[in-house]
């Protein structure tokens, strides 16, 4: 018993170096996770898209997405998984971890950074490093997909004076026959500098151990 | 430097005369009107004589019959008016002065200006001998608070303040307690150990002082901070504080008189007091929201009276707080709640000319009675009755920066443990030393019973508030500098930044659905939902109730560039950035390219034609009506407006290019004289082989193509650009729909070939 304990404290605090979580607050999420999972190891498409609140989200599609896009796992990889572990729900989880106190400037600018990369890895589906129109007009749509036809007509018009408000900040001057190819990480970043990401993007992690978390998943 | 020196002198001059006369004129206008409270002894000149006069008249008239009055002098019957009105003049003619003067506005805040000049009104209504007007508390409260409160409450910006309202409440309600007692407490220990001319002041009296002294003033607030530009924040921080607090002012000043009166204090008193705070505070907001959801149902019925739509905003946001001061409620709270639940919704509902009327309105009301109200605090310092105790004035200025300073380090040590973004101590620093009093405190002091002591309390109060406003006011905006502390962000709200804030929402409500808790996302999507699906249909006229938020967005947007291409006119003052990039550079490229321009819905694009058709119309007709000539236009005489016109009229189409893709329908075009000429800096030559068509009455071109073809010759925010676009103004003439596009892209290509050697010659 005692070792067990002891195994999962450390397997615990090897995670929270990785991801900047608080013991607590990984045991909070294990907890989520298991129950997500239904006791398995690991978890796939399916077991998120049973979450009842998620299904009047918009975005629900591309959020689900993320979880399991390699590229948010830090590693160089990329591609899709079938399923993720815990680790890797951390890891994802980690991007939404507000900015503290003791926080230096050299750390808020990574952490925008990393919280723009997230962003910018859910519009760039195809991996190729830039957000096409075609891609961003998707983002826009699925946006305005809860709006009915409203939503569709304008939608495109949207993303395309979108498009050309990125083009026209990053890239003054073109000449008619230049082609901007896409929205690459650095334009996506000098548009959404005045958003201030780090202090937009986060969620509040459960510090205290919770007896019984209230927004359960039906079962499948 | 000399010169600038002399130039600031005489512009100096000319003014300072001005304002001596004013200042003149209305002191004997206002000793004019103190005649029937004093003895008619004195010499008076002007008008005083005059109504001497006019009473012999009168008696004449009945003695004999006298000649018709060609001329008569009857001052009495718009004394009261006069007089208003001409006060009013006087404080804005100040305030239009300290504009003009330069350098003055960079070192001393408005309010401190004005409080000098009331000081200075004040001083020789005094010096001559008049009673001055003195800062009368109904005028105050029920006249000139409201507007200020209500354009506050209006332009709330609410992401900011909902997300720190618990931040904002803790300083808010704890803090102004914290404030009251400790400095009601301290008097009364001082008090007590210097004893005195000041033995006589009890406990509760002490209190009720501290009430007044120590509730952070809106209207202060707002004159000062305007003008630092601080970031949203700390902005919001001390403006919602100041705004939140009346609640708690009004239940304590009301429970220590009541006290006061009745002498001693039982438990159950103190606790009806706690029951009272909520009573006022959650009974304020409930009126004001009523008021404010009648309001909105209201304008959804205006379409077909868009003139009367801003009086309602204002009438009812009106009787929202005088029905809140009827059951002692909290009116400030009242008149926020009216302003918040009112304006998404009536935005949505009147005309874009109403909501620019109620906006200008708003800011007009309260800038006059911000101006207003300090220069009534400045003439009634010296006229009220005072009594100065140097002990006692000391110690309240100096306890209140003491108990404000660890108020809020203390509340902040306690609300950093809840905060996400943590307030640092630069922040604290700027909410403490942002604490202003102002004229409110002033007021409520006048409302006291009259006893020795309250002399003494207002002399202290005033004290207080010229020290807050005058001292801090002045130097806090050094101190941001030298702090270095954020400032506001100046950029306008992009469509990038708003989609990725729409979808920023609904990313971290999802992250919080599957990490499992109910968070503040959550809530505020089901807030959301639910004013969706049922609010929103019931308070917004016609099919914009359905309208998501993002398209409304866009949509204003589009608006408010079309307004500002028209407005900005024909002078250098190009209103974005000016790029040369345009939807061809982004659109992919392809043979299933239908259209090279984006579509928006047609009904708002057709306003947003009618609005610069009129416009243009309006440039045109007044061209036409100096136009000697109808058909032929002297090159040498108009086309200076003609150019300035064309530059307009191209500019603009340039700038809708990206938005506007429906052509016009024929029929709605004026005719366009085409006028054929070269740019200016040629000579006026009317060149033949450029302009093969010659005189056309034909309709304007529709805009996609012309645009189309603008797009293609790059843009420079120069003339030489503005030339070639001209020329291929001209020559698009005759083109006729849609299905021509990709042929005249094509041909304008080659026509615009030869540009780049003429850009060299011109620039």
């Amino acid at each position: 018993m005692g070792a067990s304990q002891t195994r999962t404290e450390h397997k615990y605090q090897d995670l929270a170096d990785k991801t900047g979580f608080s013991l607590e607050q990984i045991e909070n999420l294990h907890k989520r996770f298991q129950q997500l999972s239904n006791n398995e190891e690991t978890i796939n498409r399916e077991h998120l898209d049973s979450i009842p609140s998620l299904a009047n989200n918009p975005i629900r599609k591309q959020i689900i997405e993320a979880f399991f896009d390699k590229r948010n796992q830090h590693q160089d990889e990329v591609g899709s998984c079938e399923e993720i572990g815990f680790e890797q729900f951390l890891m994802v989880m980690s991007h939404f971890r507000p900015p503290s106190l003791k926080t230096t400037e050299e750390e808020k600018e990574a952490m925008r950074k990393e919280k723009l990369r997230f962003l910018f890895n859910m519009h760039d589906t195809d991996n190729d490093g830039t957000i096409t129109l075609v891609e961003y007009r998707k983002v826009v749509e699925e946006l305005l997909s809860k709006s009915g036809d409203i939503g569709q007509e304008a939608a495109k018009a949207i993303a395309d004076a979108a498009m050309l408000e990125v083009a026209s900040t990053n890239v003054p001057h073109m000449d008619p026959d230049d082609f901007y190819e896409g929205i690459t990480f650095e334009h996506f970043e000098q548009i959404l500098k005045g958003l201030e990401m780090e202090t937009r993007m986060y969620i509040r992690f459960l510090d205290v151990e919770t007896p019984t978390l209230r927004c359960g998943k039906s079962t499948s | 430097m000399a010169e600038l020196r002399l130039a600031r002198r005489s512009s100096f001059l000319p003014l300072t005369g001005l304002m001596c006369v004013l200042l003149l004129v209305f002191v004997s206008v206002a000793s004019a009107s103190r005649d029937v409270v004093s003895e008619n002894n004195e010499t008076w000149r002007g008008p005083a004589g005059e109504t001497r006069g006019d009473s012999h008249n009168q008696t004449n008239s009945t003695a004999h019959k006298k000649a018709f009055p060609v001329l008569s002098f009857n001052y009495e019957h718009v004394r009261k008016p006069f007089e208003i009105s001409l006060w009013i003049l006087l404080a804005l003619l100040m305030k239009l002065g300290f504009h003009i003067i330069p350098g003055v506005q960079n070192i001393v805040p408005e309010s401190c200006l004005l409080i000098g000049v009331g000081l200075l009104v004040g001083g020789i209504i005094k010096a001559i001998g008049e009673e001055a007007p003195v800062l009368d508390t109904k005028l105050f409260f029920l006249y000139l608070l409201p507007p200020i409160i209500l354009d506050a409450g209006y332009f709330l910006p609410i992401r900011p303040f909902t997300e720190n309202m618990g931040t904002i409440l803790v300083f808010a309600v704890v803090g102004t307690l914290w404030n009251t007692f400790f400095i009601g407490g301290m008097i009364y220990g001082v008090c007590r150990i210097e004893g005195g001319q000041l033995a006589s002041v009890d406990p509760l009296s002490c209190l009720l002082f501290g009430t007044i002294v120590s509730a952070v003033d809106p209207v202060a607030v707002l004159a000062v901070f305007e003008e630092i530009h601080i970031n949203e924040l700390l902005h919001i921080l001390v403006f919602g504080e100041s705004l939140l607090n009346d609640a708690v002012t009004v239940v304590l000043y009301h429970l220590f008189e009541e006290f006061t009166h009745a002498g001693t204090v039982t438990v159950v008193d103190a606790i009806l007091g706690v029951v009272c705070f909520f009573v006022v505070s959650l009974g304020g907001i409930l009126v004001g929201a009523i008021y404010g959801i009648l309001g909105a149902f209201t304008s959804r019925f205006t379409s077909h009276t868009r003139v009367i739509e801003p009086l309602f905003v204002f009438l009812y946001s009106y009787m929202a707080y005088l029905s809140a001061e009827v059951f002692h409620l909290s009116g400030i709270m009242s008149l926020i709640a009216c302003g918040v639940v009112m304006r998404p919704y009536v935005e949505a509902n009147v005309s874009h000319k109403s909501y620019t009327t109620i906006k200008y309105f708003l800011k007009m009301w309260s800038s006059v009675s911000e101006t207003l109200i300090f220069i009534f605090l400045g003439v009634s310092t010296v006229a009220g009755p005072h009594a100065w105790n140097w002990t006692f004035v000391i110690v309240t200025v100096v306890l209140c920066l003491v108990s404000r300073v660890l108020g809020v380090i203390g509340l902040t040590y306690i609300i950093n443990k809840f905060r996400i973004v943590k307030l640092t101590k630069k922040d604290q620093f700027i909410v403490a030393y942002g604490g202003l009093r102002g004229a409110i405190a002033f007021s409520l002091g006048f409302l006291l019973t009259n006893s020795e002591m309250k002399n003494m309390f207002l002399t202290a109060i005033i004290t207080v508030i010229f020290f807050t406003v005058i001292v801090q006011g002045m130097t806090i905006r050094p101190l941001v500098d030298l702090l270095a502390v954020k400032k506001k962000k100046e950029s306008k709200r992009s469509i990038n930044e708003e989609i990725h804030t729409q979808f920023l929402d609904h990313l971290l409500t999802g992250i919080e659905d599957i990490c499992g808790h109910y968070g503040h996302h959550h809530w505020k999507d089901k807030l959301n939902r639910f004013n969706k699906a049922y609010v929103k249909k019931w308070l917004i006229a016609g099919e914009r109730s359905t309208e998501p938020q993002l398209i409304s967005f866009y949509n204003k947007m589009e608006m408010k560039q079309a307004m500002m291409l028209v407005e900005s006119g024909s002078t250098a003052q190009l209103p974005t950035i000016v790029s040369s990039v345009s939807m061809q550079n982004i659109k992919p490229r392809g043979p299933a390219r239908q259209r090279a321009i984006p579509s928006i819905s047609k009904s708002r694009e057709q306003e947003i034609r009618k609005i610069l058709r009129a416009n243009l119309q309006k440039t045109r007709q007044r061209l036409r009506s100096y136009s000697r000539h109808d058909l032929m236009i002297d090159p040498f005489e108009d086309n200076v407006s003609e150019v300035r016109f064309r530059r307009q009229r191209v500019e603009m189409e340039r700038r809708m290019s990206h938005y506007l893709t429906v052509p016009a329908n024929r029929q709605e075009t004026p005719p366009v004289r085409k006028v054929c000429f070269e740019s200016e800096h040629k000579v006026y030559t009317y060149d033949d082989s450029k302009s093969p068509r010659g005189w056309t009455a034909e309709p304007d071109p529709s805009p996609p193509d012309a645009v189309s073809l603008l797009n293609e010759s790059s843009q420079r925010a120069n003339q030489s650009s503005e030339h070639r676009a001209k020329h291929n103004d001209e020559l698009r003439a005759k083109v006729p729909d849609e299905k021509e596009e990709q042929d005249q892209l094509k041909l304008s290509r080659c026509l615009s070939d030869p540009g780049p050697n003429k850009e060299e010659d011109l620039s």
